[in-house]
């Protein structure tokens, strides 16, 4: 049987998580087991339809009045008590902050190892997985030993679909025996943040700036071009780093995945810190003055030369062509 | 405050690795090495938390004779002695990394030493395993919060944040404590001309870790096709301009 770990918070599903489940189908056809899942402190019933459709054939539903909200020890403990009576092959999670985290505590509860980011499962003798390493630059092939096994699916590697409509899925309530000691971490509050402009990880057009910006103050020709684009500010390990930027700007491996339509990458070598964080853009364009910048190698369009020209220039084209379609848009009407 | 700080010596990696040693490495031959960006942040935080609440800071990695260089670059910017967990600088497993650390940290302190905090990245830039510090802390028994990027400490108590999807996640755990860190958690120094000389007199300790078998074992490393054939060149300098316009309207920007 696989078992997916259901990444949830008060009960909204991480969307990461109907990838895993769609990876995690494959897998159970393949071997040709269920496939199930664990859904720990909420109530089932809004998850039911969607868990269904998606293969889940049997939920263990985890209930214990401690388990009301996230504790990532309570919630290792309670899986890992269940994998006992359970006895999955597999224990799958989605590679997120919740997902690796809580893996990792049941990898370190039952003394077993634990793959995170896989892309590629090869059960056998010898169970063999493929997983990212470098936020994705570099592929590792690895030998996952114990039994079962713990593993994280990386994101966007398959795309979230559903499943054969078969019965509805079984519920079964698991009641794990719990210390107080294993709530000493859990989600004491939160703070919603109001998001001012246009997001980072949402926009559509990234202007995104690096070494060559130069200076904090360089980052006010990136502004306008991408408040005449309507779209966001970001910038390289190194713009933040230096202060230019604050980190929450940061397009990297260590930083914000974006995936707009249109990247624009001033002054930014393309390391792959960098490269990692912009791999979801649809179209990348490069203005770098060095003509041997590897970007130009990873991106659809390229300019050579100095951004603190280039910029001005591109801004005031577009300034000018918006005053003409307005002024022709007046004549129109 | 007594802390220890576990950083991972990575390479600086450029734009494209290659491979050495039958797939089994990456090419470092050319290449610096660096901190791990969310550990350069442990670092950091560590050393302003002794300058704010006194005690001192002890930085801590696994790795080849040559990743004494990221301890005296930790030490340089204020962390007080290092410890190296010297191996052949072949590759160790996430369990195998955490139980050196363990048998480390009992040995000292076997030898008296007392630890408030102890700190790691919540990933390494390089293989990304999102468990040693967890691991460390249910050997040590200790509380564990992971992918901070806030931390303020209350006498006896920690309150940590990490991000959620809509703000903030708040946990507040008694010291000792395990925390692991993200980047954006501080901005780190740069070393001084200062630090740097002082960081050359301070000790670093060598103990040479057991091995325990490993459960996630390396086999080969593979690099991923290589994505897009080149850039289309639109120009140079402004003279492009007009060509650049021409694309933001074929993508629909403008």
């Amino acid at each position: 049987m696989i078992l997916a770990f259901i990444d949830h918070d008060r009960g909204t599903l991480n969307l990461l998580c109907l990838q895993m489940l769609t990876f995690g189908r494959g897998l159970a056809e393949k071997l040709g087991v269920p496939l199930q899942a664990v859904l720990i402190g909420c109530d089932p019933a809004p998850l039911l339809d969607e868990l269904h459709r998606y293969g889940v054939s049997s939920i263990h539903l985890v209930k214990h009045p401690w388990l009301e909200d996230y504790a990532p020890e309570a919630w290792a403990k309670s899986i890992a008590q269940l994998i006992k009576s359970a006895q999955p092959q597999v224990l799958l999670a989605a590679s997120t902050e919740r997902g690796n985290e809580v893996l990792a505590h049941v990898g370190a509860l039952a003394d077993l190892p634990m793959a995170a980011n896989c892309v590629q499962l090869n059960p056998g003798p010898r169970f063999q997985v493929l997983r990212q390493r470098w936020g994705s630059s570099l592929l590792e092939e690895a030998e996952l030993h114990g039994d079962p096994k713990f593993i994280t699916i990386a994101p966007h590697i398959i795309d979230a679909t559903e499943g054969k409509t078969c019965a509805e899925p079984a519920l079964e309530t698991f009641s794990p025996t719990l210390d107080e000691k294993d709530l000493r971490v859990r989600l004491t509050a939160r703070e919603e943040t109001q998001s001012e402009g246009v997001d980072l990880r949402t926009a559509s057009v990234v202007v995104g700036g690096g070494r060559g910006v130069g200076s904090q103050e360089g980052f006010q020709l990136l502004e306008e071009l991408a408040s005449v684009l309507g779209g966001a500010v970001g910038g390289s390990r190194v713009a933040t780093n230096n202060g230019w930027r604050p980190h929450s700007d940061q397009i990297g491996l260590t930083g914000n995945r974006i995936a707009p339509n249109l990247y624009i990458a001033c002054g930014i070598s393309g390391a792959i810190q960098h490269l990692v964080g912009c791999k979801g853009a649809k179209h990348v364009l490069v203005i770098n003055k060095d003509n041997a910048a590897p970007f130009f190698r990873r991106a659809d369009f390229g300019v050579v030369g100095d951004l603190h020209e280039i910029l001005p220039a591109l801004i005031s084209e577009i300034r000018k062509r918006r005053t003409q379609t307005g002024l022709s848009s007046v004549k129109c009407g | 405050m007594n802390i220890v700080v576990c950083v991972k010596r990575v390479p600086d990696t450029g734009a494209r690795m290659e491979l050495v040693d039958g797939g089994k490495a990456i090419e470092t031959r050319n290449l610096g090495f660096t901190i791990s960006p969310h550990e350069e942040c442990g670092v950091e935080e560590a050393v302003r938390l002794i300058e704010k609440l006194g005690g001192s800071a002890t930085v801590l990695t696994l790795g080849p004779p040559n990743a004494e260089d990221q301890l005296r670059d930790s030490m340089a910017r204020g962390i007080d002695r290092g410890i190296l967990l010297e191996t052949d600088g072949s590759e160790w497993d996430p369990a195998q990394t955490a139980s050196a650390i363990v048998e480390a940290i009992r040995t000292k302190e076997s030898q008296g030493n007392r630890f408030d905090l102890f700190l790691f990245g919540t990933e390494s830039a390089d293989s990304g395993d999102y468990q040693v510090g967890i691991r460390v802390a249910h050997a040590l028994d200790l509380p564990c919060v992971t992918g901070i990027k806030q931390l303020e400490v209350q006498g006896e108590k920690v309150v940590a944040r990490r991000e959620s999807a809509t703000g903030w996640e708040i946990y507040e755990v008694m010291l000792p404590a395990v925390l692991t860190v993200k980047e954006g958690l501080n901005l780190p120094r740069h070393p001084s001309l200062r630090g740097t000389m002082t960081a050359r007199k301070k000790p670093v300790e060598r103990l040479h870790p057991n091995r325990v078998p490993a459960g996630l074992e390396l086999l080969r490393l593979k690099l991923p096709p290589e994505q897009g054939a080149g850039a289309e060149m639109l120009g140079q300098g402004i003279e492009a301009v007009p060509r650049i316009i021409a694309v933001l309207e074929e993508l629909g920007v403008l």
